[in-house]
């Protein structure tokens, strides 16, 4: 998204001075929408990104036990109901292809890589393994698409770039080879498998729960989002709003940082000028966490809790200043699950038609065995990649 | 001020409109006056006016800066992944930086004046190289990480008994306000408003043009260099740095009363655009607005500074019949 959007600005640079006004688009309900202290009714249901019953769900999937080995979470699954994929198989080696939305951001560049380390462990089955990265568009996305299919793909791989506009490409794939879609879905139960974590509510309730026990009843919490209207990310927050105002917690803004460190952390100054103390930040993305954090120590104010996320610079900073923090996750590890889920379907053999991965929580008592000293900045920790070949080196420590 | 009253039509309202919204802000946060406050404001916005300097220089002389952000892009993540948390590596690695700004600012003049590549493609063509090339060294997750020595003069400041903290930025920009007035004062600062204003007359006096213009993005690219030290010790590495930034940069020189063209406008002018455009930040910040809106707000100020600049302006400029008298520069 981001380089292409710097080349549509860019582009349209003849009108510099449009330009700026590209991403005008104005959040659902305006930005600060500080709940009141005592407060005791949620938050209207109904909104846009509100589905009462998948909330309910994921709120309960969170104490489920998943099913499968538990040192390989990627391979477990959560009250799966299995099909029969026995009419997709096929006699090996494989031509395995995969159509990705985009590796622009570090949450998808290391699960591409760790992607790409689960083919290599598979060389014997899949003798051909085909990506084709649509650069975050939509349309690049649809052709791609049609591109894999004509060819001569036995199982389709599909990271959807957004839910709605895919959905018609891939009910089309859906006719021609198996297609096992990850991370975002599509409008359709015609892919074999869906796989994803438990998802947004629980993401933002885990976190909201942990702040709200934390900063206790009118303690102030400052929200840190990432920019609206991204169904995942809206999830994450809508969660949490209503755990905010049952528990009474003071929520004094509600910001976007499009994940720009500097903008998170001017951010966080000026609240902290405007409010004089914060006891808990609240993100539904992690990436600017440690630029919070420092915007509270160059103010000389003592650390807050925090809800971050598995990004490895966020961790050290944890361990490093034992902080009051708590990471809930999106883990990587999916992006190996889409491989293993193609060959299962290749074999014939049975795999959920919703394969839910558990979403595990880091927290104080944890973090020792998820922190793993020496991987980039933004590495994720649950990728799940430590005892694949090549690890580190192959994560860029 | 007197003597900036005078010397462009266009200059004043910038100072004019900083003052409002610095009150503004001193209403809705009280605290804002404190000077505590003024300088973590200064200390911000310290880097987007750095880049308005550098951008105002390339401006003036008629041509676009558009490289900049992704080029303070570049200097963060090349600085974390040379760096790697290695203290000893912090100075080697600065002068790298510098010498990166140099050859890139060299490579967008000398495209553009020996090659007559318009300033807008070189340096449209310059970002997408630079942001492809980081992408691709990366792969999109920066490595690394910065000093502590590194990130000080974006992140801390000299303690003053009995008054508080002054940071480093607000030093440096002054620094380089002052540096810039010097050098807008001397006579390669009138060649260069010479240059914008018209240089074919500017080249058939005998100055050469290209080297000015030249030197203009070299300056650019330095300015550039300079913010990427402080944005990287403000804020610490990101792949997202420097996005938007040029067009930050372009919005306050275009604030301060520059034309777009080049000729006219003053260096301080700028800067204050850049303030401007900061405290407008906070102040939208305080009120509750959110960030979306701000790209809004800001589209919205540019298009109507360039209209009033056009309409003060465009009387003088545009008939050709009528010589155009030459604006005095500084």
């Amino acid at each position: 998204m981001k380089r292409s959007r710097m080349l549509a600005t860019a582009a349209a640079g003849a009108v510099l001075l449009l330009a700026a006004a590209c991403t005008s688009d104005v959040p659902p309900g305006g930005a600060a929408a500080p709940t009141g202290a005592p407060a005791t009714s949620a938050p209207a249901a109904g909104s846009e990104f509100f589905d009462q019953a998948e909330h309910d769900r994921q709120l309960a999937l969170r104490d489920q036990t998943a099913q499968g080995p538990a040192d390989q979470p990627w391979m477990q699954m959560l009250e799966p109901e299995m099909r029969d994929t026995a009419r997709y198989a096929t006699q090996g080696p494989h031509h395995v292809c995969f159509s990705n939305a985009s590796v622009d951001n570090p949450w998808r560049q290391v699960g591409w890589t760790t992607m790409q380390a689960e083919v290599d462990l598979h060389r014997d089955e899949i003798a051909n393994f085909t990506a084709l990265d649509a650069g975050a568009s939509d349309d690049k996305q649809i052709s791609d698409i049609q591109q894999l299919v004509g060819g001569d793909c036995d199982a389709l791989i599909v990271s959807p770039n957004t839910t709605a506009t895919l959905t018609p490409a891939v009910e089309a794939a859906c006719g021609q080879v198996p297609v096992i879609v990850f991370d975002r879905g599509v409008d359709t139960d015609c892919p074999v498998t869906f796989i994803h974590p438990v998802g947004g509510y629980a993401f933002g309730a885990t976190a909201a729960e942990f702040l709200a026990g934390e900063v206790g009843q009118g303690g102030k919490v400052l929200a840190l989002r990432v920019l609206p209207g991204v169904d995942v990310l809206e999830h994450r927050w809508a969660a949490a709003e209503r755990i905010f105002a049952a528990r009474g917690v003071n929520v004094v803004g509600v910001e976007f940082t499009e994940n720009d460190t500097a903008t998170a952390k001017s951010i966080v100054s000026d609240y902290l000028q405007r409010e004089g103390q914060i006891n808990g930040i609240w993100m539904d993305d992690g990436t600017a966490g440690v630029a919070a954090l420092e915007a509270f120590e160059d103010a000389g104010q003592p650390l807050p809790a925090i809800s971050g996320e598995d990004q490895q610079q966020f961790l050290e900073k944890w361990q490093a200043e034992g902080l009051t923090a708590q990471a809930p996750t999106y883990p990587t590890f999916q992006w190996r699950t889409a491989v293993v889920a193609a060959l299962q379907v290749l074999r014939g053999e049975q795999v959920p038609s919703e394969w839910i991965l558990p979403q595990p929580t880091i927290n104080g008592e944890n973090l020792s065995q998820y922190l793993q000293p020496g991987l980039p900045p933004l590495h994720y920790a649950l990728c799940g990649c430590q005892q694949m070949p090549d690890f580190p080196a192959r994560w860029g420590a | 001020m007197r003597a900036l009253l005078s010397r462009g039509g266009a200059v004043a309202p910038v100072f004019a409109v900083l003052l409002v919204l610095l009150v503004a802000i001193a209403v809705v946060n009280p605290n804002f006056i404190e000077p505590a406050s003024l300088l973590a404001y200064l200390k911000r916005a310290a880097p987007l006016a750095i880049l308005a300097v550098g951008q105002y220089f390339v401006i003036v002389s008629g041509e676009f800066d558009l490289s900049v952000g992704s080029l303070v892009t570049v200097q963060v993540v090349v600085a974390a992944r040379l760096i790697d948390g290695d203290e000893s590596a912090t100075l080697p690695v600065i002068a790298l930086l510098v010498a990166l700004g140099l050859l890139i600012g060299l490579l967008n003049g000398l495209i553009t004046t020996r090659l007559y590549v318009p300033s807008f493609v070189t340096t449209l063509g310059m970002l997408l190289v630079l942001s492809g090339a980081v992408f691709l060294w990366t792969g999109g997750a920066p490595r690394g990480s910065l000093s502590a020595a590194f990130r000080v003069p974006g992140r801390q400041g000299i303690e003053i008994p009995g008054f508080g903290q002054v940071p480093w930025s607000a030093l440096i920009l002054v620094a380089v306000a002052a540096g810039a007035v010097a050098l807008m004062r001397s006579a390669w600062g009138h060649t260069l408003v010479a240059t914008g204003d018209n240089d074919r007359a500017t080249a058939l006096a005998g100055v050469p043009v290209a080297r000015v213009r030249t030197t203009a993005f070299v300056l650019s690219a330095l300015a550039a260099t300079l913010a990427a030290i402080l944005l990287g010790g403000f804020a610490g590495v990101s792949a997202q740095v420097g996005e938007g930034l040029e067009f930050s940069a372009i919005t306050a020189v275009v604030l301060g009363g520059v034309v777009l063209g080049g000729g006219r406008g003053s260096v301080l002018a700028a800067l204050a655009g850049a303030l401007v455009l900061e405290a407008l930040f906070t102040l939208l910040n305080l009120l509750g607005v959110s960030g979306a809106l701000e790209s809004t707000v800001q589209g919205v100020i540019i298009i109507a500074a360039v209209a009033y600049a056009a309409r003060r302006v465009g009387r003088t400029r545009r008939p050709p019949a009528v010589p155009d008298p030459s604006p005095q520069p500084a």
